[in-house]
């Protein structure tokens, strides 16, 4: 196989980097999709909005905001290093905060989705159960909201494996740190070693295949059982 | 209704919704059935969902057998998964996820041994589901999923059941099917059950106590037979007005088919429909199958004929007819007949009269 | 109006209404000769009516492009050795590359007084991070390391280094801060003859291969005059006044 230690290098912490923010994501993301589906308040579409917004924009876009705001001048970037944790840019952490802003609508709109789809009746027949509405929550909203868990959990992950811009402009291409495999492809390509870019991409290919085989048989037998 | 301090419930809601508006003010038995009865839109539900805390009246007060649930003069609000009722929606509303056993422990679960007075054999018994509960419930036919319904909701132990319309999504096979548990639930609970309806038969066969509701307000509210038979309401039961007496089985005419029933000191001649002797039985007699006669006929095929007295003439939903309500012996029952014949027969209050009962339906 | 430029005005007049080649000519651009370019495509535009439709990117991009046919008639490329391949494999006009700018080398800070004036902030590490362009792809990241091998620091500072996709976004890890320092191109820091804003070292020519910025006509371009004419315009005075101007070396 025309790999080298790099490109597998490249490929680990392309991984590494999709499972912790996917997993970030949805501790973060249920918080805010149980709000986004069940708040009546004003506030609600200039929020689900901002969720969109990386939807919307370039990821350079957003790799040059969080590069700004990450930065020694940018209000993040004073804070952390007020924390003693440095500066983001160009570190591992820095790239999974990246990756969560960018993978963000993925994983938050499916939740928020599949929350709204239980409606009201399931949650008052748990109250009259006497199950209080944290208890409702793990009882029995995640068990009904499992499908909509398994699709953000696999675009997540998956959108964060494509991702290239935000990794481009925030990362520095430091091998084993922050060059992932979209970046190592791009490297490859740029100096026209188009063999290793071949089998990396062909590797993204099957897998990004094999994600959305997944997902489609997944929205199958969604549908028988609901 | 009840003497009793603290006996009872006592609910008062008042909400104003665009176009609605629902104020109540009700005193109710603490045991029995209790039916809340009227069309849709009448507000019915509203008042369940009030009682059960899922809706939030701003001026609200609520008290069942001695517990203060909500207070908003005190600001005082129990919610619903602290209060102990055991509540049926209208449709199934089985967790799906969960298997039969598992949507009834869901409940049981939640409520210390110690408060567990009804037990999972005796709620499994009851219902009947004994061989359901392995089964999902996407794989239920209606009825059964409204008998796991009330079985789960039973297992709470509950100190209310609030039952709302659990019958009307299903056929008239299903609803015949679930009515004879429902009747166990009144025979052998001891806790008070809200009965929300739209449909007469249902409140016939099952209820002890009325209170009917029409634009968010209460029209009437009183034990059944009782409030059945008023006349100075404008219940719209058009041809189901009547009213519903209760009795025993006291005698059965092997040779003719048929059962004497005693409602109180009167004997009503009912076809025989297998029920055993001593049976306790509801009957109903709707105002259209009851004629008037000055003098006791004897050429005639009606079985049951009563001597009355006038109680009182009211007006019907039509221009054409009046109801009259009749004095049996301290029990009232009422009468359809044209305001013509009224006229003819000089029916006023007080006047002896017999009547003639064409049909009595056993419920 | 002085009579010369009346002169001039009506020859271009004249010259304009008999149709005297006015055209335009497709140019691919080094990015780091963006603002130079303009510059020299305005007086290109007066001197000689002709049109320069420019874009400008990473020349390894463009030789990708090139190859796989794009309609660039012109090629200003950031190095020696794309024009030579180009030339080598026939898309490329044998006999028209020439050296048009000599890429100089500075060691820039955002932060003034950090470099000093011999680079020896180099020898002493005290940073998190030195931004230099992809030195695998571009030639002023090439020319950093070379630099960095010769100071015999290379190897304390491998870890430091954060590579950019391209000598502009090297330039935007420094000045955002991200980076404290790094390897950029003079031309990107040099206005009006001095190094405008932060600190910086000139790198000694001496340390590094000269950054040679070969332009060339390419194969669509053969034959047009206004991409001869273009060759021709940046070979002459006013264009290397420009040029200089920017910080470049001829």
């Amino acid at each position: 196989m025309g790999l080298t230690a790099e490109d597998w290098g490249a490929i680990r912490l392309t991984l590494e980097l999709a499972s912790l923010s996917t997993i970030l994501l949805l501790l973060i993301g249920t918080p805010i999709a149980w709000w986004l589906a069940r708040s009546r308040s004003w506030w609600r579409r200039p929020v689900a909005a901002v969720v969109a917004l990386p939807l919307v924009l370039p990821p350079t876009v957003i790799g040059f905001y969080l590069l700004v705001t990450m930065g020694p001048n940018g209000p993040l970037g004073q804070l952390t290093q007020a924390l003693g944790l440095g500066l983001l840019p160009f570190t591992f952490p820095g790239l999974v905060i990246g990756s969560v802003i960018y993978s963000m609508p993925f994983v938050i709109q499916p939740v928020q989705n599949a929350f709204q789809a239980i409606g009201d009746r399931p949650l008052e027949v748990a109250a009259t159960l006497r199950a209080s509405p944290l208890d409702t929550f793990f009882t029995v909203v995640l068990p009904l909201a499992r499908p909509g868990y398994l699709t953000a959990a696999v675009l997540g992950f998956a959108h964060t494996v494509g991702e290239f811009g935000v990794v481009l402009m925030l990362g520095g291409n430091i091998a084993n740190r922050t060059r992932v495999v979209s970046i190592q492809i791009y490297n490859h390509v740029e100096a026209l070693e188009y063999t290793q870019a071949h089998w990396l991409a062909g590797i993204l290919v099957v897998f990004a295949f094999l994600v959305l085989l997944t997902l489609y048989s997944l929205g199958n037998r969604g549908q028988v059982w609901r | 209704m009840s003497a009793d301090v603290g006996d009872g419930i006592a609910a008062r809601f008042h909400i104003a919704f665009p176009g609605f508006t629902l104020d109540v003010d009700l005193h109710l038995p603490g045991r029995g059935v209790i039916a809340l009865f009227g069309a849709s839109g009448s507000g019915k539900t509203t008042v369940l969902r009030c009682v059960a805390g899922l809706q939030r009246a701003a001026a609200g007060y609520l008290r069942v057998n001695g517990e203060t649930w909500q207070d908003e003069a005190q600001g005082h609000f129990l919610p619903t998964h602290r209060r102990p009722l055991g509540y049926v929606f209208q449709e199934a509303s089985l967790f799906s996820h969960l298997s039969v056993r598992r949507n009834l422990a869901f409940g049981q679960q939640r409520i210390p041994v110690a408060d567990r007075r009804v037990s999972w054999g005796q709620a499994i018994e009851l219902l009947g589901i004994g061989h359901l509960l392995e089964r999902a419930p996407g794989g239920l036919s209606g009825g059964e999923r409204q008998r796991v319904g009330i079985a789960r909701a039973l297992l709470t132990s509950p100190r209310i059941l609030l039952l709302d319309e659990p019958l009307a999504a299903l056929d008239h096979q299903r609803k015949q099917e679930i009515l004879p548990y429902l009747e166990r639930l009144h025979d052998e609970l001891s806790i008070p059950v809200l009965y929300v309806s739209h449909a007469p038969d249902e409140v016939a066969r099952l209820a002890d106590h009325l209170v009917v509701m029409e634009a968010g307000r209460v029209l009437a509210a009183g034990p059944l037979s009782e409030t059945l038979a008023r006349l100075d309401l404008p219940i719209r039961l058009g041809e189901d007005a009547g009213v519903v007496l209760a009795g025993r089985v006291a005698e059965r005419d092997e040779r003719w088919h048929l059962l004497r029933v005693e409602c109180g000191t009167q004997s009503l001649w009912v076809r025989d429909s297998g029920l055993p002797l001593g049976r306790a039985v509801r009957v109903r007699i709707l105002a259209r199958d009851v004629s008037v006669v000055l003098e006791p006929g004897t050429g005639t095929s009606i079985q049951n004929t009563l001597p009355a007295r006038v109680d009182s003439l009211g007006a019907d939903d039509h221009p054409a007819l009046a109801l009259v309500k009749l004095q049996v012996n301290g029990t009232a029952l009422l009468a359809r007949v044209t305001c013509r014949a009224a006229e003819q027969l000089g029916l006023a209050p007080g006047l002896p009269v017999w009547i003639q009962i064409k049909a009595v339906a056993v419920l | 109006m002085k009579p010369i430029i009346k002169l001039s005005l009506a020859f271009a007049l004249i010259a304009a209404a008999v149709g005297a080649r006015a055209d335009e000519v497709q140019v691919a651009v080094a990015a780091n000769f963006t603002a130079p370019m303009k510059e020299i495509a305005e007086a290109f535009a007066k001197a000689t009516n002709h049109k320069v439709v420019a874009a400008f990117g990473s020349t390894g991009k463009f030789y990708s492009q090139i190859q796989n046919g794009a309609p660039f008639e012109v090629l200003l490329a950031a190095d020696a050795e794309t024009p030579a391949k180009l030339e080598k494999e026939g898309s490329a006009v044998a006999g028209s590359r020439f050296t048009y700018a000599i890429g100089k080398l500075v060691l820039w800070s955002a932060k003034p007084d950090f470099v000093d004036q011999k680079g020896k902030v180099l020898k002493q590490g005290k940073f998190e991070h030195l931004s230099i362009a992809n030195p695998k792809l571009a030639p002023y990241g090439a020319a950093g390391v070379e630099a960095m091998k010769k100071l015999e620091v290379f190897g304390a500072l491998e870890p430091k280094l954060v590579q950019a996709d391209n000598i502009a976004q090297a330039f935007q890890f420094v000045q955002s801060g991200n980076a404290e320092l790094g390897f950029i191109a003079l031309s990107q820091v040099y206005k009006e003859g001095k190094v405008a804003d932060g600190s910086a070292w000139i790198v000694p020519a001496k340390l590094y291969s000269p950054i040679l910025q070969d332009a060339v006509i390419l194969a669509k371009g053969k034959d047009k005059p206004a991409a001869i004419a273009l060759l021709d315009f940046l070979k002459g005075e006013k264009a290397r006044a420009i040029i200089t101007s920017y910080g470049y070396g001829l």
